[in-house]
C-alpha cells in the first residue's frame, strides 16, 4: 500500500505540472482586462501604466515560470515562516502571487476565506451524508413502498431546483416575512460567547440547509441504488440462512458493501467543498472561496484565478488517490501491492 | 416608600441628564451597516479598479476641496476655495494656492501639513507605481510647500479649471510618514498600508478583508467633536443589487445600500414595505448611441472602422455618413419608453451628451425628447432611401442594415431590444450583439471586440467625467481623439468624428478662463455633436441608492463619493 501511495504521489507531479501549464495558458490568453472595471473617465495611458505596473509586460513564459516558482517555492516557504517561525532563505524578500485587483499576497485571501466556505459548506456536506445513508437505506429496503416514493420525490426536487432559487426562497420566508434569520451573513462574527454562538447558528442555517438539501438529494439516490443493488445478492442470503437478524444483515453485511462505491463519491466530492459553493455563498453574502473565486473572475483579477483554479486541481487529484486507498480498505478483495 | 419613590424620580433625572448629554456626543448612535454588494478591493483610492474603492476609502481619506450632490464644491481640509479674485490662482492660471486649515490631525495624532499634499503628488506620479488617478495630476510641473500650512500647485500650461489634484475622492491626500517606503514598485507590495491608510476623516479603519467587509470606527480626532454620530460604521459587500436593495427596504438589516441597478418595478415594490427611502443623484452620465462615422465592413480587413481622413473621410460609413440616417435613427426612438422599461428612478430622458451641471445644459436639441416616427420616415423618403419588398430601405444597394453592439447587461439587451422594434418602423434592420464588459470595454487590443475597435455600425454605453468641469469631456471628439489603429486605439472618439470647426471651438475653451464664457463654448459644442447627430444621447443615467428610514443624512452624490457627508449622518 505504501508503495502504491509513493507510485502514485510521484506520478502525481507531471500531471500537475501540465495542469498547471494549461490552467496558466487558458486565463492568460483568455480575454479579458484588470484595468476594464475602471471608471471610463481613466484614459488609455494611465491603463497601459496599471497594466506594466501589474507585471504585464513581461512575456507570458516569463510570467509562467515566476508563477510557478512563487506557488511551490515562495509560497509554502512563507507558509513555514509565518505559522511556525521556520524561515529558510531571505525570508522578507520573497516575491509572492500578488492579486491585482486587491494588491494583496493571493494566499492570504484564501487562508481569510477559507474558514467561512468550511463551516458553511463543509457542514452542509457533513449534514447531507448524514440524512442522506439512512433515507437511501430506509428506501431501497422498503423499495415501492410509500416512504420510497416520498423520499424519491423530495430527492428529485431537491436535485432538480438549483440553489439559487431554493436559498431565495429560503430568504423571503425566513428572513422577509418571518424574520427569523439574517440574511447576511457576518464574516467578522467570532464565536467567544453562548449568544454569539446562536448567532453564528443562526445565520448558517440557511445556507447550510439549501446546501445539505442539495447534496443529501444526490447522495441519496446513489445510496440508494447501491443498497439495491446489493439486496439480492448470494451473501445476503448466506447471512440470512446463517439465522442473523434483519438488523445485523442490513446494517453489518449489506451495508459494508453498499458503501464502497457511495464513499468514494463522498472522497470525490470534497474538493468541491473548497470550491466553495459559488451561488450560495453569493446568494448570503458568506464570502467565501467561491465568492473569490467568482469576484477574481468578473474583475480578471488573473493570479487569484490561476491560483484558485490550481489548488482546486491539487485537491482534486490527491482525493482520488484517498479515494483509491479507501477503496483497498473497504474492500479486501482489491490489492495494490 | 416615599424615599423610594424620590430615590427613583433621582435616578431618571440622572438618566434624563446623561441622556441630553450623550444626544451630542460622538459615537451615540451605535453601528452603522453599509452595504456595498461591489464589494471594496482596497482602501487605497490611487490603486483601486473601480469605484467601490473610491467610495470605501473617502470614509477615512480626505481631499482639499469636495463635491456636493449639487456638484459645488466645498473646502474639505482647505480654508477656502482658491479664485482668481481671492488671489488663490495666478493671473496667468499656471498656479494655485490652497491653504490648509490649521489644527487638523491625522488619526495617529500627528499634524497634517503641506508636505503631504507633495508626498501624494510625487507617489501618484511616481512612473512605476501604476497609480489610476495619475490624470488628476496632468500638467503639474511642480508641488510645492510654501509654509506647512500652504500648498502651491505649478501647472505647464494655463489652466482654466485648475481644481483637480485634491479634489474629490480620486484625488484626496495620503500621509508621508506611512506611504513613503510605498513608492513606484513597493506601492503593490504595501499590503498593510493599503488595507489601512491613516486618514484625516471620520473614521479609521480597524479591520479590512478584501471583498468582503470593511470595519472602521469612530476617529477620536476628527476635527469636528461631535461627530461622526455613529461609533462604527461596517461596510459589508457580496451579493447582488436586488438583495442590496432587499436587505434595506424590506428585512431593515442594513442602513444604506449603494448602486442599486435594480429593475424599477422591482424596486418599487420593495419601497411599498416602507422601511426605507430610494434615492436618485444625477451626474454627467448618459447613456448614448455612438454612431460610426467609418466603414466596419469586415472586407476592409486593416481598415475596418479606421478613420482615413482626406477629402470627406475617405473611409466613410456607407449610410451612418449620411445625416438624413442620422437624424431619423434619433427620431425614431421614444426615450421616455427606454427609461420606464429598464432604469425607473436610475434614469432620465436626454437629448444632450452634457447635460449636467444644471449651467452647461442646453435646451437646444429637445426635438429628440419627443418620438417622430412620420418625420423619421419623410427624412428617409426625401434622402432616396426607398423600402424594398421586406419594408427594409436602400438606396444604390446599401441596405439601411445597423449591427448594434454594447456590453452583457440585462438593461442594455432591454434596451437594444425595444430600439431594433423602433427602428424597424422606420425600415431599418438592426442584428444586435452583445459582448461581456471585461472584454468589450477590456481594450485588450488584441480582440475584436473592444467597444475602441467599434468594428460595429452603432454601440452603445453610458459615458461621463469626473467633477463638474467638461472642457477634457468636450475635447473627447476633436480629430486629434479619434481612435486609429495606429496608436493602439488609442483614443478617445469612438465615432471618429473629425470636424474643424469642433476642433476650433474646443481649442478656444482650453483658453478660456471666464466662466460665462466656457459655459457658452461648452453648450455650443454640445449642440454642434447633437445637431450632427454624432452621437444619439438616450437616457440621463444616475446613481440609485436606497437607505433605512431610521437614518437621517445620505444625499446621494454623483459627482463625489456618495458618503462625502458621511460625518453628519445620525439615527432620527
Amino acid at each position: 500500500m505504501i508503495h502504491f501511495i509513493i507510485r502514485r504521489l510521484f506520478a502525481a507531479i507531471p500531471t500537475l505540472l501540465v495542469i498547471s501549464f494549461v490552467v496558466f495558458a487558458i486565463l492568460d490568453l483568455a480575454p479579458g482586462d484588470p484595468t476594464g472595471n475602471l471608471p471610463m473617465t481613466v484614459p488609455p495611458e494611465v491603463r497601459e501604466q496599471i497594466r506594466l505596473s501589474l507585471g504585464l509586460g513581461e512575456p507570458m513564459h516569463i510570467r509562467y515560470y515566476k508563477w510557478l516558482i512563487q506557488f511551490f517555492v515562495n509560497e509554502p516557504l512563507n507558509l513555514l515562516h509565518h505559522s511556525l517561525g521556520i524561515s529558510i532563505g531571505d525570508a522578507d524578500n520573497r516575491t509572492r502571487i500578488i492579486s491585482w485587483s486587491t494588491r494583496s499576497p493571493v494566499i492570504d485571501l484564501i487562508i481569510e476565506r477559507t474558514p467561512q466556505t468550511l463551516w458553511v459548506v463543509g457542514l452542509s456536506y457533513f449534514f447531507g451524508i448524514l440524512i442522506a445513508i439512512p433515507i437511501g437505506i430506509l428506501q431501497a429496503y422498503r423499495q415501492y413502498s410509500l416512504t420510497d416514493q416520498v423520499g424519491t420525490f423530495v430527492a428529485m426536487v431537491g436535485f432538480s431546483v438549483p440553489t439559487f432559487f431554493t436559498g431565495v426562497i429560503a430568504i423571503i420566508v425566513f428572513s422577509v416575512q418571518l424574520k427569523w434569520f439574517p440574511m447576511i451573513y457576518d464574516t467578522t462574527l467570532k464565536v467567544t460567547s453562548w449568544e454569539n454562538f446562536v448567532l453564528q447558528v443562526k445565520q448558517m442555517a440557511m445556507p447550510v440547509t439549501v446546501l445539505a438539501f442539495y447534496q443529501a438529494s444526490q447522495l441519496s439516490r446513489f445510496m440508494r441504488a447501491s443498497i439495491l443493488d446489493n439486496l439480492n445478492l448470494d451473501y445476503v442470503r448466506t447471512a440470512r440462512s446463517k439465522g442473523r437478524t434483519e438488523r445485523a444483515v442490513l446494517l453489518i453485511h449489506i451495508l459494508r458493501n453498499s458503501l464502497i462505491p457511495v464513499v468514494t463519491l463522498i472522497a470525490l466530492g470534497i474538493p468541491s467543498i473548497f470550491g466553495g459553493a459559488i451561488i450560495t455563498e453569493q446568494i448570503f453574502r458568506v464570502n467565501g472561496l467561491g465568492q473569490l473565486l467568482i469576484i477574481s473572475i468578473e474583475s480578471a483579477d488573473i493570479p487569484t484565478v490561476q491560483t484558485l483554479t490550481f489548488l482546486f486541481a491539487i485537491l482534486i487529484v490527491f482525493f482520488n488517490l484517498v479515494a483509491d486507498v479507501l477503496y483497498g480498505i473497504l474492500d479486501p478483495r482489491i490489492r495494490y501491492d | 416608600m416615599k424615599r423610594i419613590f424620590s430615590f427613583c424620580m433621582g435616578l431618571f433625572a440622572i438618566i434624563a441628564i446623561s441622556n441630553i448629554v450623550w444626544a451630542d456626543e460622538r459615537g451615540r448612535d451605535g453601528e452603522l451597516k453599509l452595504l456595498y454588494w461591489q464589494a471594496p478591493s482596497t482602501m487605497m483610492p490611487y490603486l483601486s479598479g473601480g469605484t467601490k474603492d473610491l467610495e470605501a476609502s473617502s470614509i477615512v481619506l480626505e481631499p482639499l476641496a469636495r463635491y456636493d450632490n449639487d456638484g459645488r464644491m466645498h473646502p474639505w481640509l482647505a480654508e477656502e476655495i482658491p479664485t482668481v479674485e481671492n488671489g488663490g490662482i495666478s493671473d496667468d492660471l499656471t498656479s494655485i494656492t490652497w491653504k490648509i486649515k490649521n489644527g487638523i490631525q491625522w488619526s495617529d495624532g500627528s499634524a497634517l501639513t503641506a508636505d503631504d499634499a507633495v508626498f501624494t503628488y510625487e507617489y501618484c506620479t511616481h512612473p512605476e507605481s501604476g497609480c489610476a488617478q495619475s490624470n488628476y495630476f496632468n500638467d503639474i510641473v511642480s508641488v510645492q510647500a510654501v509654509d506647512n500650512y500652504t500648498i502651491k500647485i505649478n501647472f505647464s500650461v494655463p489652466k482654466p479649471f485648475p481644481y483637480s489634484a485634491f479634489v474629490g475622492y480620486n484625488a484626496p491626500i495620503l500621509q508621508k510618514a506611512q506611504f513613503q517606503g510605498c513608492m513606484g514598485v513597493k506601492a503593490q507590495e504595501c499590503t498593510k498600508e493599503n488595507f489601512n491608510p491613516i486618514g484625516t476623516g471620520p473614521y479609521k479603519v480597524v479591520d479590512f478583508k478584501p471583498n468582503d467587509v470593511v470595519l472602521l470606527e469612530a476617529n477620536e480626532l476628527y476635527r469636528d467633536q461631535e461627530k461622526p454620530a455613529f461609533g462604527n460604521v461596517l461596510i459589508k459587500g457580496g451579493g447582488d443589487a436586488t438583495s442590496a436593495a432587499r436587505a434595506v427596504l424590506e428585512t431593515g438589516e442594513m442602513h444604506y445600500a449603494w448602486n442599486l441597478q435594480v429593475e424599477p418595478e422591482i424596486l418599487n415594490k420593495m419601497a411599498v414595505a416602507g422601511k426605507g427611502t430610494i434615492i436618485a443623484g444625477f451626474g454627467t452620465a448618459v447613456e448614448r448611441l455612438m454612431v460610426n462615422f467609418t466603414n466596419p465592413d469586415p472586407a476592409l480587413g486593416d481598415n475596418r472602422s479606421e478613420y482615413i481622413g482626406g477629402n470627406n473621410n475617405r473611409n466613410a460609413h456607407p449610410f451612418l455618413s449620411d445625416y438624413a440616417v442620422r437624424r431619423a435613427l434619433s427620431l425614431a426612438i421614444d426615450r421616455q419608453i427606454l427609461v420606464d422599461a429598464g432604469y425607473g428612478f436610475a434614469g432620465k430622458i436626454s437629448c444632450n451628451v452634457l447635460p449636467a451641471p444644471a449651467i452647461y445644459a442646453s435646451d437646444a436639441n429637445d426635438e429628440c425628447k419627443i418620438q417622430n416616427v412620420d418625420e423619421a420616415n419623410r427624412i428617409l423618403d426625401e434622402a432616396g432611401w426607398a423600402r424594398g419588398s421586406d419594408g427594409i430601405r436602400s438606396k444604390d444597394n446599401v441596405r439601411l442594415s445597423i449591427l448594434y453592439q454594447t456590453s452583457t447587461n440585462s438593461v442594455r439587451q432591454g434596451t437594444q431590444a425595444l430600439i431594433k422594434e423602433m427602428w424597424k418602423a422606420i425600415g431599418v434592420e438592426t442584428e444586435l450583439r452583445n459582448i461581456s464588459a471585461s472584454v468589450f470595454f477590456g481594450g485588450d487590443i488584441s480582440s475584436p471586440d473592444t467597444y475602441q475597435k467599434f468594428y460595429a455600425d452603432i454601440e452603445m454605453y453610458t459615458n461621463t467625467f469626473s467633477g463638474t468641469d467638461p472642457e477634457t469631456y468636450m475635447a473627447s471628439w476633436t480629430c486629434k481623439e479619434v481612435v486609429r489603429s495606429s496608436t493602439n486605439w488609442g483614443g478617445v472618439n469612438m465615432p471618429r468624428y473629425c470636424n474643424p470647426d469642433y476642433d476650433a471651438l474646443s481649442g478656444e475653451m482650453s483658453k478660456t478662463a471666464n466662466l460665462d464664457k466656457r459655459i457658452q463654448l461648452a453648450k455650443s459644442m454640445n449642440d454642434m455633436l447633437m445637431q450632427d447627430y454624432v452621437m444619439i444621447p438616450l437616457i440621463h443615467r444616475g446613481g440609485v441608492s436606497a437607505f433605512s428610514n431610521l437614518l437621517e443624512g445620505p444625499r446621494g452624490n454623483e459627482w463625489d463619493s456618495e458618503l462625502w457627508n458621511i460625518a453628519d449622518w445620525h439615527i432620527k
